[in-house]
């Protein structure tokens, strides 16, 4: 037997890892992907009201929200700077929680576990490999196709204005600067993920632990612990710390952390309050566990 | 070094034990058929051997603790647990991918080899193929990977005769060499018969029988004994009768085959035959 070079470098076999959940799991890029094509769709159907919104917007006095509103029809909804942005994102979260559902379940259900297994691949190279999906492959993707898809919205917007003799610049006066769209996305991506790890890594944990009904055991329970407590002391700290999990998350994408006004300038990023956040933290150190016990389950369970 | 040394291996699933004290040495380049009914505890052994159960007593897989170095272990042991566990999501292509992304001992042209001697096309998913398919591309991949060890776990469960033949033909003729070392169990014993080098029997967490097929060839013997030379052949302590066409067929375990000679024909038996023996609680075999 010839001698064959050591395993190879751990980035390798990570690599490899990762790819291959894209491979099984493909609604990771084909979902913001469909939902881009929707905007994308729903906005050329509606084009035909844009140059009225224009006209309006160009007058001499400013436009108020009614007026887009009224005048703007589809086509300025969906290209103000939230819509979609907001609507990529919201599919990239509901993809991400129910790939991390399966992520150690489906294996384990259709027997592939032994097939993996049977590769010089660790338990804690999987698991990572698994979590890296939810936390880094999907928002990039996410990252990507927004910023497509904006520029798409806005080249074809530009065009139809600027051919009914408007100037296209009247659209944009009240848009973000390109650089506060782009730095503004990955910002507001980079500190959901952190903020969402703590929710990816129970998600993954229950669906090392449970054999099947993955969200019902994902939900219930703590659902169950904030009516146990609101029952039995009448207070609802569970239900406040488990809302602001969900609902800050997407608080980074606006100005200062707060939820209010969609950040517009460059300046507006402002880190320090979500740095200093002790959610941030304790949610990472919850994900570490989750996802350390999820390398201990998956060495031990059997298929199921 | 032996390849695998077990000694006193225990597992017990809560008050069910599954291993009871196996003790068991499969050299370099050996072929060990483990073979036992039903919940014997063929997978539970195996599985202990490929670090995907903990259990107790001493285990050296390559001489190594499988339970605690399964990752190093694994680069050098390769298996297949069950024909359905390749994922049905993957395309043929990606499979050859993957593996040889992974695996450092893959040769990706020798797997491309077997698989343009089948009908397997590239582009397939594992969910498009018929299960003899998807047999031949896990042996395939497996076959390609230079392991020390390859340890088969009911390989060809579901699969009809003619995969089954070809299967076990092509690990033989185009994998085994006396580097490697191959454990498989199985319930079809009379078809691995032919490529084992040693033979395990197990029941019920023991080890009941280990010998190198040459000893199993020296050691039982078969005879077809007419009604009136009956009494002689009971006299030799057979370890079991069983009766066809109004005659006895006896076996024995290490009765001079000279003695033998004189009471009708001596075969060798079959594994099965020997292995129903020894397994039949009305067999004397105990």
């Amino acid at each position: 037997m010839t001698d064959v070079p050591m395993a190879p470098a751990r980035p390798r076999r990570f690599y490899w890892s990762v790819r291959r959940e894209i491979w099984e799991n493909r609604a990771v890029y084909l979902a913001p992907l469909a939902v881009a094509a929707l905007v994308l769709f729903g906005f050329l159907i509606s084009l035909h009201g844009l140059p009225h919104a224009a006209r309006v917007l160009s007058g001499p006095k400013p436009a108020t929200p009614d007026e887009v509103a009224a005048y703007g029809r589809q086509s300025m909804v969906l290209m103000t700077p939230q819509f979609t942005p907001a609507a990529i994102l919201v599919t990239a979260l509901i993809v991400a929680v129910f790939y991390s559902l399966a992520s150690l379940n489906t294996e384990r259900r259709d027997k592939s576990v032994l097939f993996w297994k049977s590769m010089p691949i660790s338990d804690r190279t999987t698991v990572l490999s698994k979590a890296f999906v939810p936390l880094a492959v999907l928002p990039v993707v996410a990252f990507v196709v927004m910023l497509a898809t904006q520029a798409i919205l806005a080249a074809i917007s530009s065009a139809v204005i600027a051919a009914n003799g408007i100037d296209p610049g009247v659209l944009w006066k009240n848009m973000p600067t390109p650089a506060a769209t782009v730095l503004g996305l990955a910002y507001g991506l980079l500190a959901q993920a952190l903020w969402y790890a703590p929710i990816i890594g129970w998600a993954m944990l229950i669906s090392a632990w449970a054999k099947r009904m993955t969200f019902l055991w994902a939900v219930a329970p703590p659902l169950g612990v904030c009516l146990v407590e609101l029952v039995a002391f009448h207070t609802h700290y569970a239900w406040d710390l488990l809302a602001s999990r969900v609902k800050d998350g997407l608080a980074a994408f606006t100005v200062g952390g707060l939820g209010k006004a969609p950040i517009h300038d460059v300046s507006q990023i402002n880190p320090m309050p979500f740095l200093t956040d002790p959610g941030l933290w304790g949610g990472l150190v919850f994900a570490a566990a989750a996802l350390a016990a999820c390398v201990w389950l998956r060495r031990r369970n059997d298929p199921i | 070094m032996a390849c695998i040394e077990a000694r006193g291996l225990r597992k017990a699933y809560g008050k069910s034990i599954a291993l009871d004290g196996v003790d068991l040495t499969v050299e370099e380049g050996r072929i060990l058929g483990l073979i036992g009914p039903n919940g014997a505890g063929k997978s539970t052994a195996l599985g202990a051997m490929l670090g995907l159960t903990e259990y107790q007593g001493e285990l050296k897989v390559l001489g190594r603790n499988p339970w605690t170095e399964r990752d190093q272990l694994m680069a050098e042991v390769c298996f297949i647990a069950d024909v359905a566990v390749l994922p049905r999501w993957m395309k043929v292509s990606q499979a050859l991918d993957y593996v040889a992304g992974v695996h450092p001992r893959f040769d990706r042209a020798k797997a491309e080899g077997f698989l343009a001697k089948t009908t397997i096309k590239r582009t397939s998913r594992v969910r498009e193929l018929s299960k003899g398919m998807v047999a031949q591309l896990h042996l395939a991949l497996i076959m390609a990977i230079d392991a020390k060890l390859l340890v088969l776990d009911e390989p060809t469960l579901g699969l009809d005769i003619v995969y089954r033949k070809s299967f076990y033909d092509s690990l033989l003729n185009d994998y085994f060499d006396h580097s490697r070392t191959i454990v498989v169990s199985t319930h079809q014993v009379e078809e691995i018969q032919y490529i084992l080098t040693d033979v395990a029997f197990i029941d019920r967490g023991k080890i009941v029988l280990d010998c190198s097929m040459e000893d199993f060839e020296a050691r039982y013997a078969e005879v077809m004994v007419a009604p009136e030379n009956r009494e002689p052949a009971l006299a030799l302590k057979p370890i079991q009768e069983r009766q066809v066409f109004g005659r006895s067929i006896f076996l024995f375990d290490r009765v001079e085959r000279a003695k033998l000679a004189n009471l009708g024909e001596v075969r060798t038996p079959s594994l099965a035959d020997l292995f129903v023996a020894m397994m039949t609680p009305t067999g004397a075999a105990k």
